[in-house]
């Protein structure tokens, strides 16, 4: 029993001592502003992470001396997540980014015990008076990689190279099968699940499988580079950077990408927090916010199509076309959207089915 | 001339200070690593080692060391038994997500009343998984001598798809907006597997692996089966003519492993984990490999050398944040201490000679 309490004493004083250094930042104007990163994966993976770490050291480069960031990688969905979080808001943190999905019930768990810092949780649904969500419209990008993919295709099949069956991924399947049968009504999606957001070992294999399938185009929502060298290998087969420009591929196999960039949103959330001016907010921006990035688009693809691609993006950019718009059926047959409608955020955020046209189950 | 001669009996003393002699090479190695890499040796050896035992915030960390022990220590129990007496169970990985499996299903299966008796129903059916799991290698090298480190560890793989299957399908919460992952045991107070003392730790995992400890030091020092599996290991042919029954001891010590990384699954899930996840295995079933290896198969040394394992975790995770180390050096520097150990362990049946050697 008096362990309890003392360790409770102890945890709460934890907290008035992270709040209380807090507070002599805003007074002095000296104390750094701490700011802590938590990585799903290496931030060498030259994909999602690496984007996250990018956008750390702009906020290292934006405010100088007056931040202190930390960070630690690999870190496992779970209780490890919970421990590396409760160990950075002891040490003072006063802003959290917690970037990956699985971290979702860990960061509400430690957001309850210090309710003085805050946390941003990458692309989750839980928010609390500490706890502010945020995403990326990247299948707005994945219509851009549709269009691309649909008017270059010579097989007809196009290759897709999922993690998980969560509505993030199967928004972005979706996306880009309506923008490639727009241009090209005999496409045809085959689509791998991995299991996984970066194993190099296990995305190369998927890419190898849907290459012997005979796709010539290869799409990816794993973090890796290794289907970019599998499309290399290949070597009639493009594909396109994920999450992180992977220009090392291009101009061929890799043709253009989709760039998460996090460092405007990072910088004025930690600027927010400086200010005193932070609340808790849901945050979902695509290419018009510069959220999403399109990466160049090489000279690999034809100059019509780069044009057309383009328009796309501006449409996207400013409002004028959003890349769910009806008439769309569901898989099954039954009416998504209406002809005009457009596709509401509710249902895009829990997205769970196909669109019309997709062959094949979501695993269940 | 520098030769290696076998000490005609094994030195008790090498036994028991290789691991200590393993843990002080890692330290100067690591440092050495970490010098290389630019950071104060010293520091990140202390940030590791001491911060989370007598650190500022050790009230937060010591705690943690128990839960992440536990199921290390409660898997590598089991194994020990195992590799004792020869047999190799690799696929506790695949019995904690069995055991994981079977307790989560049974606990949402009642899903929303409250009864006392979800709990034990979980605990039993937590162990019944991860029992099945290992029954599987057990019977077929019993009935058709087949290896049960390529069965047990390919089984790994095939719990690890049940695991996402369950996560997308069956388990998958429904209040869950499409994502996977099933409903967070922790907010079900029947299933919540919460510390017995708030704050402290001590989940019903951290009591069931002192149990586990105390059991298989009596059962290895006192009980006939003991005897067997000592023996068996020692000296096969022996064990053969005292009347072992080779079979059954598989069948026990595959059950047995198979039963606690069972148990360790159950607790983690309904307890620090919360939720079946697809990511939901971290890999406690292979790390509990090194633990009993590191802990000399002994159930003393395993409680010993899995509070060290836990202790680089989080002293490494601590290191990563305050220090900037990359989280591959904290693994190299895990790697080094599994390596010292077994070149330090060829000095228990081994020693140097130097001088002129003769020749037979």
């Amino acid at each position: 029993m008096t362990f309890t309490k003392r360790a409770a004493a102890k945890l709460l004083l934890g907290t008035a001592l992270a709040a209380s250094m807090g507070t002599s930042a805003f007074a002095d104007g000296h104390a750094k502003t701490k700011v802590g990163f938590v990585y799903v994966g290496p931030i060498g993976d030259g994909g999602w992470t690496f984007e996250h770490d990018k956008g750390r050291l702009a906020v290292e480069k934006e405010f100088g001396d007056s931040v202190e960031t930390v960070f630690v990688e690999s870190v496992a969905e779970g209780p490890d997540s919970e421990r590396v979080m409760t160990q950075m808001a002891l040490d003072g943190a006063e802003l959290i980014f917690t970037t990956s999905f699985g971290y979702m019930d860990p960061t509400i768990n430690v957001a309850k015990k210090f309710p003085n810092v805050k946390f941003e949780h990458a692309t989750g649904y839980k928010r609390a008076d500490n706890v502010s969500t945020y995403s990326a419209r990247f299948y707005e990008g994945r219509a851009i990689q549709g269009h691309i993919a649909g008017s270059m295709t010579k097989s007809n099949i196009i290759g897709y190279i999922g993690s998980y069956p969560i509505p993030e991924v199967i928004r972005g399947i979706n996306s880009a099968f309506i923008h490639a049968r727009k241009v090209n009504p005999d496409v045809q999606f085959k689509i791998v699940w991995a299991y996984t957001w970066f194993d190099p070992a296990k995305e190369a294999d998927a890419a190898k499988v849907l290459i012997e399938q005979g796709a010539d185009v290869v799409l990816q929502h794993t973090d890796s580079t290794a289907p970019q060298a599998a499309a290399q290998e290949a070597g009639n087969v493009i594909t396109f950077g994920q999450a992180s420009d992977m220009g090392q591929y291009a101009p061929f196999p890799r043709v253009s990408s989709i760039i998460d960039d996090w460092a405007p949103y990072y910088i004025a959330r930690v600027q927010a927090v400086k200010d005193g001016t932070w609340s808790s907010t849901d945050t979902w921006d695509g290419i018009g916010a510069g959220m999403v990035g399109i990466g160049e688009i090489s000279d690999a693809v034809p100059a019509d199509v780069k044009e057309q691609a383009l328009a796309l993006k501006a449409s996207l950019a400013d409002g004028s076309y959003h890349a769910f718009t009806g008439p769309l059926n569901k898989q099954d047959g039954t009416a998504f959207l209406a002809d005009g409608e457009t596709a509401d955020d509710g249902t895009l955020a829990g997205m769970n089915f196909y669109v019309e046209g997709i062959e094949g189950d979501i695993p269940q | 001339m520098i030769a290696l001669v076998k000490r005609p009996e094994a030195s008790r003393a090498f036994s028991l200070a290789a691991p200590l002699l393993a843990v002080l090479a890692t330290m100067v190695f690591g440092g050495l690593l970490f010098m290389a890499l630019g950071k104060d040796p010293f520091e990140a050896i202390t940030t590791i080692f001491w911060e989370p035992l007598f650190g500022e915030f050790a009230f937060f960390y010591r705690p943690q060391l128990l839960i992440k022990g536990a199921p290390l220590v409660l898997i590598a129990i089991g194994l020990s038994l195992g590799f004792k007496a020869g047999i190799w169970n690799i696929g506790a990985e695949g019995q904690y997500i069995m055991g994981a499996l079977f307790g989560a299903g049974v606990g949402l299966a009642f899903y929303p009343i409250e009864s006392a008796f979800i709990f034990p129903l979980m605990v039993i059916a937590g162990a019944f998984g991860g029992w099945i799991w290992a029954m599987i290698p057990a019977i077929l090298r019993v009935k058709f001598g087949t290896n049960e480190i390529l069965v047990s560890l390919m089984l790994v793989y095939v719990a690890e798809q049940f695991l996402a299957s369950m996560s997308l399908g069956l388990l998958k919460n429904p209040e869950g907006f499409g994502f996977p992952g099933s409903r967070n045991l922790q907010q079900y107070a029947s299933t919540h597997n919460a510390d017995l003392i708030a704050g402290s730790g001590m989940h019903w995992g951290v009591v069931a692996a002192f149990i586990a400890v105390i059991f298989a030091y009596v059962l290895l020092a006192r009980h006939r089966l003991g005897f067997a599996i000592r023996v068996t290991g020692d000296a096969p042919r022996a064990a053969a003519f005292s009347g072992v029954n080779p079979a059954r001891l598989v069948l026990f010590c595959l059950g047995m492993s198979g039963l606690l990384a069972g148990l360790a699954g159950m607790f983690e899930v309904s307890g620090p984990a919360g939720q079946v996840t697809i990511d939901f295995n971290v890999g406690y079933g292979f790390t509990a490999i090194i633990v009993a290896f590191l802990g000399r198969l002994h159930p003393v040394g395993i409680l010993f050398a899995g509070g060290l394992m836990a202790l680089t975790y989080i002293g490494g995770d601590i290191a990563q944040s305050k220090m900037g180390l990359p989280a591959a050096a904290i693994q190299v520097f895990q790697g080094m201490l599994l390596f010292f150990l077994l070149a330090f362990d060829l000095f228990t049946n081994y020693r140097l000679k130097f001088g002129r050697t003769e020749t037979a």
